[in-house]
């Protein structure tokens, strides 16, 4: 029961995502309408790049932005600063996500234009009977 | 469909939260992702490009490649909304108003008015005239835009960088289609101008990279510009990233504005939100 | 010059890219002629960086010159080269090949087209090339969204296809990056070599095996692994014609690619194989796709729709291939990759001539095409003899080396599959050409032409096609020079 304890006090961070996560995929999954589709995606996305974010947190660090010196030898203390590297790998992730999201748009609209309606039960019903 | 997504999130969810078990605690300076690579970039960026921002260094010269292709897949969006969306044919309905007798005429299908001082086209969706949100927004444009440029700018020291200064300031123009509307703001802006500029911020990334392999160096390497800018190497890095960087911003400005004026207009640019 | 030829491949179509659609608003005309100038450059550049490979063994490139793991690095090997070669190459073939369909379904937005057709071979080619698992995944997401937008520019019911799609396709991209995000909070590195020489002493960690499961579920996702296929039919088979000549040969074989990878490089064979035991379920589940895949295409009634139904068998071919964990297996797998990419894009030429002439792909209007469109239909049964598995059409030569690994992993479930996947490919095709062989022509667009009078389609469609089934035939005949030259290095290197 304690190592439960101490596993939760450790690690809720990644729990907290790996739920978000979850409740992103069931909609993606399960929901009927195209919009809650794309959003349940977008939770999706945002959850892993949270989840991502939180592994580079050090106790007692701050944001790695060092102090602007002209001597470029100064020792710098790693300890000190956040991990950069994932920072860096999640603005690449959240373009990727904001692309996605603006292509789907694109297709909503496309698909809205042509059937005039949003659910996907409807749209399945009027392709079958062409 | 529910029962089937509920049973394969429980067993996702269950594997994921099964495998974080052997993870290292939050927050641990000891753990293996913030001592291996990550110590490198924080003790040597600075001596090696000049440039505190650590995470700027990180994406624009070590990682400089992805950053190349993520501004390659915000062109790949812009670009797509535009081939999926985009209409050339004009709309149906289309009302004008008389402008000295105030009268609204809707017109189907018929001859158009040609663009003159006595007829000015109106949105379908009728919106009352707001002087003060129309004055207010026209004047906050430049300012908007100025911030826009320093987040590119400052991006070496202090949060911020192509990506985010990019976004500044193609709301900026956004801000123009909302307040007033689309055509005013396709007026400033036109769509020509824009696919332009969405093809010269990313040629200006790629070609600096370019540039480096003719100088002899690898793809990207900006210590080869130092020859052509008459400076040392670590100086060099630090201009290749604020060039890239200005690249990015170009084109992120570009493409969302290009997005936004294909989604709110379905495609036909000419009425909007 | 030579030295720069894996960043060369990736750039130039991308330089291209973008300055083709910059020209789609200057001037129309220069976009087909500026997007053939950067698509042959790179194959040019793929094929002589396939010779340097051979002769050297390994070539490796530091971009932006810092040395891995704290920068990015290429790391081209027998493997990559020879599939690098392949895509670029049949690319080009089908840009060529497809020119007048784009201008029959697309002509208004022929710039924009060629872009993002130019921007979805950078991604495929980076996927191929790179050595970096953050890397893979955004040039993954570069081709998947170019996809999306290249197969919803058809009509009908290819946006709503193209959306299943995307939403499909997103969900197994995030997988991949949730496992390559397991493999960095263990290990610290995002580099391929560096990550496997980190990765033996954490063999036993639960958080190892889920990286493992959730890649290779996020890539089965993309290439259209049984159960996961269902968005496959129906996105590859309402997209437009050059779109789909595009993408169906060669993003499920990348894919392949991408699984051959992380299974040889990254997490080594001894892990896939000996610590989790995954060989024999894997199998199970390729016989399954294979027959599901071939009972599937009995049932429709649209060429192109059986043609992605033979694609999902076809990958069912190069899982079990691969998860059989011997020499055999892996030379077929690797071998069907090259096989199965050039005998795809064959059919779909042939599918997209015939809609060019006839607009349709209904099984039932392709009556008495033997006549009407003969180089068209010799070509057809080239492609068809090389997929149910004849000599010496390529198609034979990796199916032998499948049946032979899996008898020797006796593993005799994969090879009834095989046996029988071949039995219903020869019936769909025999079905296909007695119907084009015997029926009357009905001519639908009342052209009013003659039943005799041949109308094939223009020589700028059927010289690609012709060089595309002499490629069958040649392929065959070299395939013990392919196999000993540069696949058997990679597997003696990796243990098998």
């Amino acid at each position: 029961m304690s190592d439960l304890v101490v596993a939760l006090v450790g690690k809720y961070n990644y729990w907290l995502c790996v739920v978000l996560m979850m409740i992103g995929l069931y909609a993606v999954i399960a929901k009927k309408n195209l919009i809650k589709k794309l959003v349940g995606m977008n939770i999706f996305q945002t959850s892993i790049i949270l989840f991502y974010v939180s592994i580079g947190c050090k106790k007692g660090a701050t944001i790695p932005i060092l102090e602007h010196r002209a001597d470029h030898s100064v020792l710098v203390d790693a300890t000190h600063y956040i991990n950069p590297l994932p920072h860096v790998l999640m603005l690449t992730a959240i373009v990727v996500s904001v692309s996605t999201f603006g292509v789907a748009l694109a297709l909503a609209l496309k698909v809205y234009r042509k059937h005039k309606t949003l659910e996907e039960d409807e749209i399945l019903m009027q392709l079958r009977s062409e | 469909m529910k029962a089937i997504g509920l049973i394969i999130v429980i067993i996702t969810g269950g594997l994921l939260l099964y495998a974080t078990q052997d993870f290292p605690s939050w927050g641990d300076p000891a753990s293996p992702a913030s001592t291996h690579i990550a110590t490198y970039h924080l003790e040597k960026a600075y001596e090696e490009t000049s440039v505190p921002n650590v995470v700027t260094a990180v994406l624009a010269d070590y990682r400089s490649f992805d950053t190349m292709f993520e501004t390659g897949v915000i062109f790949c969006a812009g670009l797509g909304c535009f081939v999926l969306l985009r209409l050339f044919r004009k709309r149906e309905d289309s009302y004008y108003r008389h402008v000295s007798t105030g009268i609204t005429l809707h017109i189907k299908g018929g001859k158009i008015p040609d663009a003159s001082s006595e007829f000015e086209r109106i949105d379908t969706l009728w919106t009352p005239y707001d002087l003060i949100v129309k004055a207010v927004c026209r004047i906050l444009a430049p300012f908007v835009q100025l911030f826009g440029l320093y987040v590119i700018a400052h991006g070496h020291h202090s949060p911020g960088g192509g990506f985010q200064g990019g976004v500044i300031l193609g709301a900026s123009v956004i801000l123009l289609a909302i307040s007033h509307d689309m055509r005013t703001a396709i007026g400033r802006v036109s769509e020509k101008t824009i696919h332009i500029l969405m093809a010269v911020g990313v040629l200006l990334y790629a070609g600096i990279g370019a540039l480096c392999m003719f100088l002899g160096t690898n793809f990207l390497d900006y210590g080869s510009l130092s020859r052509i800018l008459f400076t040392n190497e670590i100086e060099a890095r630090s201009l290749g990233i604020l060039g890239v960087e200005v690249g990015v911003g170009i084109t992120v400005m570009a493409v969302m504005i290009s997005i936004y004026n294909n989604l709110s207009s379905e495609g036909r640019q000419d009425e909007g939100l | 010059m030579i030295e720069h030829y894996p960043a060369l491949i990736v750039v130039l179509p991308l330089l291209f890219a973008f300055v083709v659609s910059g020209a789609a608003w200057i001037r129309k005309s220069l976009c087909f002629p500026l997007a053939v100038i950067g698509m042959g450059l790179s194959a040019l550049f793929s094929l002589l960086l396939l010779v340097q490979v051979a002769a050297t063994g390994l070539v490796e490139y530091r971009l932006g010159g810092w040395e891995t793991p704290w920068g990015i690095g290429y790391h081209v090997d027998y493997l990559n080269g020879l599939v690098v070669a392949v895509v670029t190459v049949l690319a080009f073939v089908n840009m060529i090949a497809t020119r007048k369909n784009v201008i029959q379904e697309t002509p208004e937005k022929a710039g924009a087209f060629y872009s993002l057709y130019l921007l979805f071979i950078v991604g495929l080619t980076g996927i191929l090339l790179t050595g970096d698992l953050f890397n893979l995944y955004v040039l993954l997401e570069v081709a998947s969204l170019t996809s999306y937008a290249l197969i919803g520019m058809g009509s009908g019911r290819a946006p709503m296809s193209s959306l299943n799609y995307l939403f499909v396709g997103t969900v197994g991209g995030c997988f991949y990056l949730l496992g390559v995000g397991y493999l960095y909070i263990m290990t610290g590195s995002l580099n391929m070599v560096d990550v496997a020489t980190l990765l033996p002493q954490l063999f036993n960690s639960s958080a190892i095996v889920m990286a493992f499961i959730f890649c290779m579920v996020g890539v089965s996702i993309k290439m259209a692994f049984f159960p996961l296929h269902m968005w496959l039919p129906n996105a590859y088979g309402s997209a437009p014609t050059a779109s789909a000549g595009l993408i169906a040969p060669l993003m499920t074989k990348v894919m392949v690619y991408v699984l051959i990878r992380l299974i040889l490089t990254v997490f080594s064979v001894d892990f896939a194989f000996v610590v989790l035991k995954m060989g024999d379920p894997m199998v199970w589940l390729s016989s399954l796709a294979i027959v599901a895949g071939a009972v599937f295409a009995l049932a429709q009634k649209n060429l192109k729709r059986m043609f992605c139904y033979i694609i999902v068998s076809e990958i069912g071919y190069m899982m079990g291939g691969a998860w059989l964990g011997n020499n055999a297996g892996m030379t077929g797998a690797i071998l069907h990759i090259l096989n199965d990419a050039i005998m795809t894009l064959c059919l779909f030429l042939c599918a997209g001539s015939i809609f060019y002439r006839i607009g349709g792909l209904d099984l039932d209007r392709l009556k008495g095409l033997f006549r009407k469109m003969p180089v068209t239909m010799a070509c057809f049964v080239t492609g068809a003899l090389s997929i149910i598995g004849v000599p010496p059409t390529c198609g034979f030569f990796s199916k032998w080396y499948l049946i032979s690994g899996g008898l020797a992993a006796g593993q005799y479930g994969f090879v009834a599959a095989l046996l029988f996947s071949s039995l219903v490919n020869a019936i769909l095709f025999f079905r296909v050409i007695e119907i084009s062989y015997y029926g009357d022509f009905e001519d639908h667009h009342g052209h009013g032409s003659s039943p005799e009078a041949i109308m094939d389609s223009p020589a700028s469609m059927l010289v690609p096609l012709l060089i595309v089934s002499l490629g069958l035939i040649v392929v065959g005949f070299y395939t013990g020079g392919i196999v000993s030259h540069l696949i058997n290095p990679i597997l003696l290197k990796q243990g098998f």
